[in-house]
C-alpha cells in the first residue's frame, strides 16, 4: 500500500485499497454462495441416499457455474400490471444488505474492512433492511401468491428480529463492546473452548441460530416460499438473472448469519484448544459447520405451520431471552463469574 | 470543496428529492418507499455529523421496523385516491399558514442572529478513540436513568393499551393449547386392536 501512496497520493491510495478489499470480499462471498448451493445439493442428496449432481466437471464441481450460466441466459419476464421499476429493484434491495454487512465482519485478527465501534449495531441495522426486497418483490409482482409470501415473510422477519436482537444483547453484556473484534477477543481465555460465549449463553446461541434460520427464510421456516402452498412465495414471478440475485441474497445471508454466530458465540478465529494456534481456518471451519446445520435442518424437518412459527417467536423465544438477560445481569453484578 | 462537503450536498439533495416524492407520489406505496429513502439519507447525514449511534438507531428502528409495518399496512389498504384528494383546496389555506409559521421559526433559529449562535464555540471534532455509543449509554443509564425508565414504561403501557383496545374475544373462537398438545400420548389417539388373521372363504369371489 505504501508504494501505491507514493504514486497517486495517500487519499486515492486509501480509497483504492478499500475498494480492493471490498471486491475481494464480494468475490469470496459469491464463490462461497456458488459452492454452498453445490454443497446443499450434495449433502441433501447423500442424506436422501442419492448422489447429487455429479456430471458437470470432476465430481460435479463445475455444477454451480453451469447453473449460473443457465440463469444468466434466461429471459427476464416482467408480468403485466407489475410495477416495472420496483420489480427490477427488489432483488437489488435484498442483495445490498447481505453484502454491505460484511464490511464489519473480522475474518481474523485485524482482517476487517472497517473496524468500527458500533459494528454489531451496524450489522443489525443493515440486515434489518433485507426485508424490503421481499416485501417490494411481493407487491410489485402484482400476483396474489407473491403478495401472500411477502406478507408472511414480513411478519416472520419482524417477529424473529426481536428475539435475535435480545440474544445479541446478552453477548454484548458479556463482552462490554459492540465491536466485533473486541467481542471475539473477550472470549480469549486460557481454557480454549470453555471460554467462549457458547457455554454461558447456550440457550441464547440456540435462540439466535433458530432465529437466524427463520430470518433467512430457510426450511423449516420457509413459509415465505412455501412451494406447496403458495408455489414459491415472493419470487414466483421472477426468472433469469433477477431470480439468481434473490438466490444469491438468500445464500449470502445464510453465510452472514453463520459468520455472526461463529464470531459471537463460537469465538471467531480462536482455537478451541489452548495448545493449537488461532487463525482464519478456525473461523472458516465454524462457519462451514453452521452452514452444514442449515442444510441438515432442511433435509430433516418438515415445514412449520404458520401459527406455530409465530408462537415460537413471540411466546417462547422472546420471554426466554428476557429471562436470560436478567440472569446474565445478576451473574455479572454479583461477580459469580468463574473467569 | 472537500469530500465532507461534497458528501453533505449529495445526501442533502437525495433527502430533499425523496421527501418531495413522499408528498407528491400518487401511489401510497411509492410514497412510503420514498420515506424509507429519506430516513436512510438522513441517517447518512447524521453519520457525517459524527452521531453514528443515532444514525444507526434511525436505520434500525425507523427503516428496519417502523416503515416495514407501515408498508405492510399501506399495501393491504384499499386506498381510494379520489377520496383522499377531496377538500384539497379547503385545507390549502390552513396548511399554508402552518407551513409559513414553521419556515419562519426555522429561519429564526437557523439564522442565529437572535440567539447569539455566532458566540457559541464551534463543536470540535471528536478524537478517533471516542465512542459515541459508549458515551450515550453511560449518560442514559446514570444521569437520565429515571427519565429513560419512565419513557420505557410509558411505551410498554402504550403497547399493552393498543392490544387491549383492539382485542375482541369471540366466544366461538377455536384455540389450541400447545401444552395439552405436547402432553398427548399415543394411547389418547390410537387404539391398537389385536386381531387374529382370518382365512378367506374359498367359495367367495374376490
Amino acid at each position: 500500500m505504501e508504494w501505491l501512496a507514493e504514486i497517486i497520493g495517500a487519499p486515492a491510495a486509501a480509497t483504492l485499497w478499500t475498494l480492493a478489499k471490498i471486491v475481494a470480499i464480494v468475490i469470496a462471498v459469491t464463490l462461497s454462495v456458488a459452492y454452498l448451493t453445490l454443497a446443499e445439493r450434495k449433502v441433501i442428496g447423500y442424506m436422501q441416499l442419492r448422489l447429487g449432481p455429479n456430471r458437470v466437471g470432476p465430481k460435479g464441481l463445475l455444477q454451480p457455474f453451469a447453473d449460473v450460466l443457465k440463469l444468466l441466459v434466461k429471459e427476464i419476464i416482467i408480468p403485466t400490471g407489475a410495477n416495472k421499476f420496483l420489480f427490477i429493484s427488489a432483488p437489488v434491495l435484498s442483495l445490498m444488505p447481505a453484502l454491505a454487512a460484511w464490511a464489519v465482519i473480522p475474518f481474523t485478527d485485524g482482517a476487517v474492512v472497517s473496524n468500527i465501534d458500533a459494528g454489531l449495531l451496524y450489522v443489525l441495522a443493515i440486515t434489518s433492511m433485507g426485508v424490503y426486497g421481499v416485501i417490494v418483490a411481493g407487491w410489485a409482482s402484482n400476483s396474489k401468491y407473491a403478495f401472500l409470501g411477502a406478507m408472511r415473510s414480513a411478519a416472520q422477519i419482524v417477529a424473529y428480529e426481536i428475539a435475535m436482537g435480545f440474544a445479541l444483547v446478552c453477548v454484548l453484556m458479556m463482552s462490554g463492546s459492540l465491536n466485533l473484534s473486541v467481542i471475539v477477543d473477550s472470549q480469549r481465555t486460557a481454557y480454549g473452548l470453555l471460554g467462549w460465549n457458547l457455554l454461558p449463553l447456550l440457550p441464547m446461541f440456540v435462540v439466535y441460530f433458530i432465529s437466524a434460520v427463520a430470518e433467512t427464510n430457510r426450511a423449516p421456516f420457509d413459509v415465505a416460499e412455501g412451494e406447496s402452498e403458495i408455489v414459491a412465495g415472493f419470487h414466483v414471478e421472477y426468472s433469469g438473472t433477477a431470480f439468481a440475485v434473490f438466490f444469491l441474497a438468500e445464500y449470502a445471508n445464510m453465510i452472514l448469519v453463520s459468520a455472526l454466530a461463529a464470531l459471537m458465540f463460537l469465538g471467531g478465529w480462536l482455537s478451541p484448544f489452548p495448545f493449537l494456534p488461532d487463525g482464519f481456518f478456525w473461523f472458516a471451519a465454524k462457519v462451514a459447520f453452521l452452514l452444514f446445520c442449515f442444510l441438515w435442518f432442511r433435509a430433516t424437518f418438515p415445514r412449520y405451520r404458520y401459527d406455530q412459527i409465530m408462537r415460537l417467536g413471540w411466546k417462547v423465544f422472546i420471554p426466554l431471552t428476557i429471562v436470560w438477560l436478567l440472569l446474565i445481569g445478576v451473574l455479572m453484578r454479583m461477580s459469580w463469574w468463574p473467569w | 470543496m472537500d469530500f465532507e462537503k461534497g458528501a453533505f450536498y449529495f445526501f442533502a439533495t437525495i433527502l430533499i428529492l425523496a421527501a418531495l416524492r413522499v408528498i407528491t407520489a400518487r401511489n401510497p406505496v411509492h410514497a412510503a418507499l420514498s420515506l424509507v429513502l429519506s430516513f436512510f439519507t438522513a441517517a447518512a447525514l447524521w453519520l457525517l455529523l459524527e452521531a453514528e449511534f443515532l444514525a444507526i438507531a434511525l436505520v434500525l428502528v425507523y427503516v428496519g421496523a417502523v416503515m416495514v409495518l407501515f408498508l405492510f399496512v399501506v399495501m393491504m389498504l384499499d386506498i381510494n385516491l379520489d377520496r383522499l384528494r377531496e377538500g384539497y383546496w379547503d385545507y390549502l389555506l390552513p396548511a399554508l399558514v402552518v407551513a409559513g409559521v414553521m419556515v419562519m421559526e426555522m429561519a429564526v433559529i437557523l439564522g442565529g442572529r437572535y440567539f447569539n449562535l455566532s458566540e457559541m464555540p464551534k463543536p470540535s471534532g471528536a478524537d478517533p478513540g471516542y465512542s459515541n455509543t459508549r458515551e450515550l449509554g453511560g449518560i442514559l443509564y446514570t444521569d437520565y436513568v429515571y427519565a429513560f425508565e419512565i419513557a420505557a414504561v410509558i411505551l410498554l403501557v402504550a403497547i399493552v393499551a393498543a392490544i387491549a383496545l383492539t382485542l375482541r374475544k369471540r366466544k366461538d373462537n377455536k384455540y389450541q393449547a400447545p401444552s395439552k398438545q405436547v402432553s398427548t400420548r399415543r394411547a389418547d389417539r390410537v387404539r391398537l386392536v389385536s386381531m387374529p388373521a382370518e382365512k378367506r372363504d374359498p367359495g367367495e369371489a374376490s
